[in-house]
């Protein structure tokens, strides 16, 4: 069981010069959270919350002002296979197809050839994709795009997936699929994963735990279990679960939380 | 020719959706090969009627048996084909040359600040010096030969090929660096796994235009000293006053420009499919 830590982390942008520019700008103040696993935790929060920023800094893109991260008690002090992103705007190579999108970080590790397409192919029948290894990434609708990017992720071997609104870009009827699919090959693949989306309903549904960022500076205001994933990995279909009532009421809890921020900043 | 053949696909495509109309408008292929018709027409009538010397404008009748001549018997100790050889020998062999020096030093200038620094100034004095500037120097500093023509392309044919690798580098996706960077790449295996593939696309549109201002060069090279070419051929064609030639030389440069150009716009549509799905 792997462990990916935030302890008292705090991100802070250099005063910026020019219109506007008056001193420091924080954007993550004292976050503290650990992420398991077994675990898939969801933060949600308004756009400027710092949400992005807060997976940046899992990811290793961006070094916190204050704070350590930490993955099983190693410092986190760069990007790393252990920690691998899953884009909103997908960041597949265009210049490879499906199977050697999928087969890159292989590639990266010394894979040989025939070996890494071998087990591209695995991944690919994995995400429902077995037919589509020798396709053009243009060719491909944005869910299929999002599928060969969670399984260029999971070639990775990774103990945690940063995924960061991936599903963000997708229509509604591909969403409601995609979010299912996620679901299931999260757990099949033993990572932990963390969730950034902006959707109350897809944290609730995806998430093991809820956690709530508040803006200026992002603060980690709120954190609820949910629990609908355990149902949804278990046969019920996600349809009843957002028709349950006490989806309902944890979607009307979460907006309230969200929105009381709102409010706070407009007195 | 390819833009006017783009733009009639254009036209044709807003045809096709358009309800059917009564006449359909020439397409501009036609119109285009009416022009050229017309000049050629026009220019037979001025030497039949022998409007200008036949000395200055020989007939297209005579300029096409030059060119049969050029051909088969050749001129100034080489056939039309020795003369092209020779030309494209140098345009290819300065075209590797300044591949095997442009592409790194454009990676050097788009990816590190003191690559930048140390390369950009001389970039930028190479860039707008008319290559017939420095071709003296350079003749004094290679000699005569073939160095001298081949240097002098190449530097030519550099910056652009510096300039569009640079570019390509510095619009690399931010995305496509940092997943690879999650995914556990080096920083060398970014540099050729990433950055170096995305600048592919903007690296052959360098190198189709370093092809043309090397084209230009070439032939202005082969002026200044050179026993063979086909620039040198028009040179010694216009001395001799041999005007079929030089006309028929003309329209050769011309034809093996226009093909180079097809040619590397065909590799480019083969080699970088997805430029264009981006």
């Amino acid at each position: 069981m792997s462990i990916l830590t935030f302890r008292n982390v705090s991100l802070t942008y250099p005063a910026r010069t020019g219109k506007g520019g008056a001193g420091e700008k924080r954007v993550l103040d004292g976050i503290n959270l650990q992420v398991a696993s077994d675990e898939l935790v969801a933060i949600i929060g308004r756009s400027g919350s710092g949400k992005t920023s807060l997976l940046n800094l899992a990811a290793g893109f961006l070094t916190p002002t204050a704070g350590t991260i930490t993955v099983d008690g190693t410092p986190v002090t760069g990007p790393g296979a252990d920690r691998a992103v899953v884009f909103q705007d997908d960041a597949l190579y265009p210049w490879l197809d499906a199977r050697d999108n999928i087969a890159f970080p292989l590639k990266l590790k010394g894979v040989p050839l025939a070996e890494r397409r071998a087990k591209a192919e695995v991944l690919l029948a994995r995400v429902g994709l077995a037919d589509a290894g020798d396709r053009h990434i243009w060719e491909l609708s944005g869910g299929m795009r999002q599928r060969v990017g969670i399984a260029r992720a999971l070639a990775a071997e990774p103990r945690f997936l940063l995924l960061d609104e991936p599903l963000g870009a997708l229509d509604a009827l591909t969403r409601t699929r995609m979010q299912d699919f996620l679901l299931r090959i999260k757990a099949e693949s033993g990572a932990g994963a963390v969730l950034i989306t902006h959707s109350i309903e897809e944290a609730l549904l995806l998430g093991t735990r809820v956690v709530v960022l508040s803006p200026n500076p992002g603060r980690l205001t709120a954190e609820i279990e949910a629990g609908f994933n355990a149902e949804i990995l278990n046969g019920a279909s996600v349809a009843d679960v957002k028709a349950s009532p006490i989806f309902k009421r944890m979607h009307a809890g979460l907006t309230g939380l969200i929105h009381a921020g709102e409010e706070e900043l407009a007195a | 020719m390819t833009l006017l053949s783009e733009l009639d696909a254009l036209a044709g495509e807003t045809n096709d959706t358009a309800p059917a109309r009564a006449a359909r408008p020439l397409p501009i292929a036609v119109i285009s090969a009416l022009t050229i018709g017309v000049i050629i027409g026009l220019w037979a009538l001025a030497s039949a009627y022998a409007l200008v010397s036949p000395v200055f404008l020989p007939s297209p009748r005579q300029v096409v048996i030059a060119l049969y001549n050029l051909v088969v018997k050749g001129f100034v100790d080489a056939t039309l084909a020795e003369h092209v050889g020779a030309s494209l020998y140098r345009i290819f062999g300065a075209l590797i040359a300044s591949i095997l020096i442009g592409i790194p030093a454009g990676l050097a200038i788009g990816t590190s600040r003191v690559g930048r620094g140390i390369l950009d100034p001389i970039v930028e004095f190479l860039r707008p010096l008319p290559p017939l500037a420095y071709l003296p120097l350079i003749i004094i500093w290679v000699g005569i030969g073939e160095a001298s023509k081949i240097t002098v392309i190449a530097l030519s044919m550099l910056p652009s090929i510096i300039l569009s690798t640079s570019a390509g580098v510095r619009a690399v996706s931010k995305d496509h660096v940092n997943a690879a960077r999650s995914l556990g790449a080096s920083k060398a295996q970014v540099l050729r796994e990433v950055v170096l593939p995305s600048a592919v696309p903007s690296i052959l549109t360098g190198i189709r235009i370093a092809l043309g201002a090397g084209w230009t060069t070439l032939v202005a090279a082969e002026l200044v000293a050179a026993t063979s070419g086909i620039g040198f051929m028009i040179q010694s064609a216009a001395q001799f006053l041999v005007t079929d030639i030089v006309i028929a030389g003309i329209i050769v440069i011309a034809l093996i420009a226009i093909v180079l150009e097809y040619v590397a716009r065909l590799i480019e549509r083969r080699l970088v499919p997805w430029a264009s799905h981006r």
